[in-house]
């Protein structure tokens, strides 16, 4: 039995600044991840059903334009109505501090804003994958 | 959960578990696929194959797009690089293709080829069998980028159209064994660049010494992947290909010997499996490799010592 961590990055909303999401998107590859890339403005609908199809463990979002708060905790409740119960949802990108423990609540289990090291998203998805 | 049971009644979270199960090679998957194996034969397997930034993910998302129009269901598995570094890999084949992701009669999952050398990853072909079972009219499986001889795309597939550019090599490629072997249909992507004519000559050439299946030609089609231009007609040639292919015989011959193949390579997996499993239990491998080191003994003969003692041979 061979379990490989796969994980979905994808780019919510109408920003088109991706080089973030590509970075992370190659960290992961090489933390011996398997990382479906799907590339910019993906509505949550199309984000939550590529995780369904390709059963991702982890959805890694990347939002610069401001509209963290409606489109991230929407992710999550699309999930759960698949019956994805057991994904991890992070986020990233410009995100006020002072957002984040309401994305918290809403079920992003981790926001990780600019400057973080790639290493510590990547612990943190080890450390907290189901 | 009963994985195998909801998903032939429709439910796509368990036909995404059932794929998931079989990669990893979890414990169920073996139960699953016992319990599907009745369900598949149905699905017309299209293989596209092609180098690297052939188009082949912007072409499969087009003809996905076309047999959607005719209301068939279509199911794809695109298949991309593992490192071999760190085992990681980006599959990045969905990119072209998120116009469909909300259809809810096309399914699209990525793989990366783990360790596998041939243009698939070892469980592709299970993969595909999977969505057929769950009722997919039309499966594409998409490989890797590839070179000249990543040639398993034909074991899973039974219409392989092989994507190429302009003014990627002289004619000599064109006589090498390999990929262009392998071809039903020949796609000629990007055809609005300059080149397409001297490509299409040399592949007539190449096909004028074929020799073997002189009853199927393999038709030459150009397409413009990215503006859909020669998409109808690259459609038309792959049902052509099926029809010909079940009259004249040669899906079933096709389907035999992928039976064939796929049993032989089970038992020796299996065998292989366990004969290991019986040798690392009693901690004997690395005294034999050591024995076999020192020259006391040398492998052909381990082997069939080893063959008697598990398999009575």
């Amino acid at each position: 039995m061979e379990k490989r961590i796969r994980v979905l990055v994808a780019k919510p909303g109408l920003d088109g600044h991706d080089r973030g999401a590509k970075v992370v998107a190659r960290a992961l590859r090489d933390a011996g991840f398997e990382v479906i890339y799907t590339g910019l403005r993906q509505t949550p609908e199309q984000i939550a059903e590529a995780s369904l199809q390709e059963d991702v463990n982890v959805v890694a979002m990347s939002l610069l334009s401001g509209a963290h708060n409606t489109l991230f905790p929407k992710v999550v409740n699309l999930l759960k109505e698949k019956g994805m119960n057991d994904v991890l949802v992070v986020g990233g990108g410009v995100i006020p501090d002072a957002d984040i423990p309401g994305l918290k609540q809403a079920g992003v289990a981790e926001v990780f804003t600019p400057g973080t090291p790639t290493a510590n998203i990547v612990d943190f998805i080890k450390s907290n994958v189901k | 959960m009963d994985i195998a049971g909801e998903l032939l009644a429709g439910s796509r979270l368990a036909l995404s578990r059932a794929i998931t199960a079989v990669e990893n090679e979890y414990d169920e998957a073996v139960s699953i696929m016992q319990r599907l194996y009745s369900h598949t034969g149905k699905a017309h397997v299209i293989g596209i194959t092609g180098p690297p930034g052939a188009g082949k993910s912007t072409l499969t998302d087009k003809l996905a797009k076309a047999y959607r129009q005719q209301g068939k269901t279509v199911g794809i598995v695109a298949v991309d690089p593992t490192s071999p570094f760190s085992g990681g890999a980006i599959l990045g084949d969905r990119i072209r293709m998120n116009e469909l992701t909300l259809d809810e009669g096309v399914f699209i999952r990525s793989m990366g080829t783990r360790g596998s050398l041939g243009g698939l990853s070892r469980k592709t072909a299970e993969v595909v069998r999977i969505l057929d079972a769950f009722g997919k009219d039309v499966v594409f499986v998409e490989t890797v980028g590839v070179g000249q001889s990543e040639v398993d795309v034909i074991k899973a597939a039974d219409t392989t159209v092989v994507v190429l550019v302009p003014g990627q090599g002289d004619d000599i490629q064109a006589i090498k064994a390999g990929i262009l072997e392998i071809g039903d249909i020949f796609a000629i992507n990007k055809a609005d660049r300059d080149g397409v004519d001297r490509l299409a000559t040399e592949l007539e050439m190449m096909l004028d010494l074929n020799q073997n299946e002189v009853d199927w030609r393999p038709p030459i089609e150009r397409t413009v992947a990215s503006q859909g231009s020669g998409i109808a007609e690259l459609l038309t040639t792959i049902d052509g290909h099926i029809c010909f292919l079940s009259q004249s015989g040669h899906l079933t011959r096709r389907r035999t010997d992928r039976t064939r193949n796929e049993l032989l390579a089970l038992i020796e997996e299996h065998i292989g499996r366990y004969v290991l499993q019986q040798l690392s239990s009693w901690g004997q491998l690395d005294t034999l490799v050591s024995r076999i080191e020192k020259r006391e003994k040398d492998p052909y003969t381990t082997v069939s010592e080893l063959l008697h003692m598990y398999l009575r041979y």
